[in-house]
């Protein structure tokens, strides 16, 4: 009874070594109903060992893994989740329905074939065969494959890898149906837009453990960071002395001041030049958070 | 501790009927046969090498000898013939499954236990069968070769049964070996061992030492067994059996362990 019950799935001071190499260093992950995590992290930063210790792929070194209340290697466990690698083959002899009726049968109350090809946006591909599928419809299937089995935890792996725009908002839909539907999904993604477009978490990981664990609002909220640009013929060099202003430098012929204080400083800047146009404010988005973040994090370990 | 687990996430209780397990079982293997029905790259060379090496060494070249060294013939690449599907079917498979994601991917999956092994035994055991009774029509029709009913019917048992030793040396294979290496490293198997167990020319035509080794090597007892099938021998046949079932069981066992630690 200790787990409260909205928890799916979690990890609690997980250790993973492979050789001389530590990749999870005591990591502390809960999974909730409903809720979309989005994993970000470095290359190496231990994503896929992460997920791979929830998935009963690899066995932790010290720490507790549980899935559903059990070890992730239990059936009845896995019986509950849905699975999107990030590069599986699939047998290109088969065809996308014959695929989805094999994943179906491993599941205890799937969804119809046709239900199933809705939702990931496959139902004209059912007859195909999978080797003649292009990249991004051989995603779509497997994307129908995880969500087949009415899973409550999906795991995606770089899910809209090689798709299309449109493919990919598609994808983005039904995702967001799922999770409406009371799904958990944990989402790796090297697309920041991806994560700040569906995650309401995102844990960013480097070297084995939590760097930040909060919404997508809260990470963005660690960058004070805005950015201004317009065009004016103030001098560069002159802004940059401003009180409040980080830097300031011409580009294509606009004026680029990043600054904690916006209000303050686009004010000053109306001010000293009238003929001022085209004003931009951007807040720094999940990417720069996510550079900031990791940046902090090398800087520390190279201090220390 | 279920019942804690059930308070605990009182949502929906997944349970797995059993008609629904083995509905998976079956599903599975359904789709592993067709996967590889449909593959020519697996099925001709499977196919085609026996019936090719019966053809021109058996029918075409050995006819002189008369019917009983057809005969043998039959029995001799009958096991080269089931051979083949054991030990590409599963090693050639696994070893690529293990390197292109498929593996990990139905490991991660709720596939019930066994059923992606159990999937590729059914179509190896499929294949061999195919291969012999390819071969017995060769013999029969185009050999004039006599084969009782029951010689026909003991031979198919032997062949389909038989390749079981082959599937599991095959998987042993496959999970040292990674990719694209596997198919280099099961020929340098499979056709020496059959050299060596007088499947190609029998064995009293060997050098003695290479008669006193060839009871190490499966194939041999394969063939002893299906010499007696084909009705050329009298010896008993359950030393062979026990034999080849220990073989399967050391080489399962083995490829199992190796298949839990590494995936």
């Amino acid at each position: 009874m200790e787990q409260p019950v909205a928890t799916v799935a979690s990890l609690a001071g997980a250790v993973k070594r492979y050789g001389a190499l530590t990749a999870l260093d005591g990591l502390d992950l809960m999974l909730h109903r409903g809720e979309l995590l989005a994993l970000l992290g470095p290359n190496g930063a231990g994503k896929s060992t992460a997920i791979n210790l929830l998935l009963g792929l690899v066995r932790a070194d010290a720490g507790r893994v549980s899935l559903f209340g059990k070890d992730p290697q239990d059936i009845d466990a896995r019986r509950r989740i849905g699975v999107m690698l990030q590069s599986a083959v699939l047998p290109g002899t088969l065809s996308v329905s014959e695929l989805l009726r094999l994943t179906m049968s491993y599941y205890p109350a799937p969804r119809t074939l046709a239900e199933t090809a809705e939702m990931a946006g496959v139902s004209d591909l059912l007859a195909r065969r999978y080797a003649g599928l292009s990249g991004g419809q051989q995603r779509r299937v497997q994307f129908a494959m995880a969500l087949c089995g009415r899973p409550e935890l999906l795991f995606l792996d770089e899910p809209t890898v090689g798709m299309d725009i449109d493919a990919r908002r598609k994808l983005w839909a039904a995702i967001r149906q799922l999770v409406a539907e009371g799904c958990a999904v944990v989402l790796t993604t090297h697309y920041l837009e991806e994560a700040e477009a569906l995650a309401q978490r995102v844990v960013v990981l480097a070297k084995g453990r939590v760097l930040s664990d909060g919404s997508v609002h809260a990470l963005r909220s660690r960058v004070a960071h805005s950015r201004i640009r317009c065009v004016t013929d103030l001098d560069a060099a002159a802004v940059a002395m401003w009180p409040k202003v980080t830097s300031a430098v011409r580009e294509d012929g606009r004026l680029e001041v990043c600054t904690e204080a916006a209000e303050a400083v686009v004010r000053r800047l109306l001010d000293a030049d009238p003929a001022l146009s085209e004003l931009e404010v951007l807040r720094a988005g999940l990417a720069e958070a996510f550079t900031e973040i990791t940046r902090e994090e090398s800087n520390e370990q190279e201090a220390a | 501790m279920d019942a804690v687990e059930q308070i605990v996430l009182p949502e929906r209780s997944r349970r797995m009927p059993m008609s629904r397990v083995i509905g998976a079982y079956l599903t599975e293997m359904r789709t592993e046969c067709v996967r590889y029905l449909r593959a020519p790259g697996f099925m001709l060379p499977v196919l085609l090498l026996p019936t090719m090496f019966y053809l021109l060494f058996g029918i075409v070249m050995n006819r002189v000898n008369g019917p009983d060294a057809l005969r043998f013939l039959l029995a001799s690449y009958g096991v080269f013939g089931v051979m083949s599907p054991g030990l590409f079917g599963f090693g050639v498979s696994l070893a690529t499954e293990r390197d292109n994601g498929l593996l990990t991917l139905k490991r991660a999956l709720p596939m019930p236990p066994g059923a992606y092994l159990l999937g590729k035994m059914l179509m190896a055991m499929l294949a061999a069968g195919v291969v012999i009774v390819l071969l017995l029509v060769m013999a029969v029709g185009l050999g004039h070769v006599p084969v009782t009913a029951a010689q026909a019917f003991q031979l198919l048992v032997t062949g389909m049964v038989g390749v079981l030793p082959f599937c599991a040396l095959g998987m042993f294979i496959g999970t040292l070996v990674k990719g694209q290496g596997a198919p280099g490293v099961l020929n340098m198997i499979y056709l020496p061992m059959s050299f060596l167990s007088g499947l190609w020319v029998p064995l009293s035509m060997l050098p003695g030492a290479l008669q006193k080794l060839a009871p190490i090597w499966p194939s041999s007892h394969l063939h002893a067994v299906a010499l007696r099938a084909v009705g050329l021998s009298q010896d008993p046949v359950g030393m062979h059996l026990l034999v080849l079932a220990g073989f399967t069981v050391l080489f399962g066992v083995l490829a199992a362990r190796r298949l839990r630690r590494v995936g």
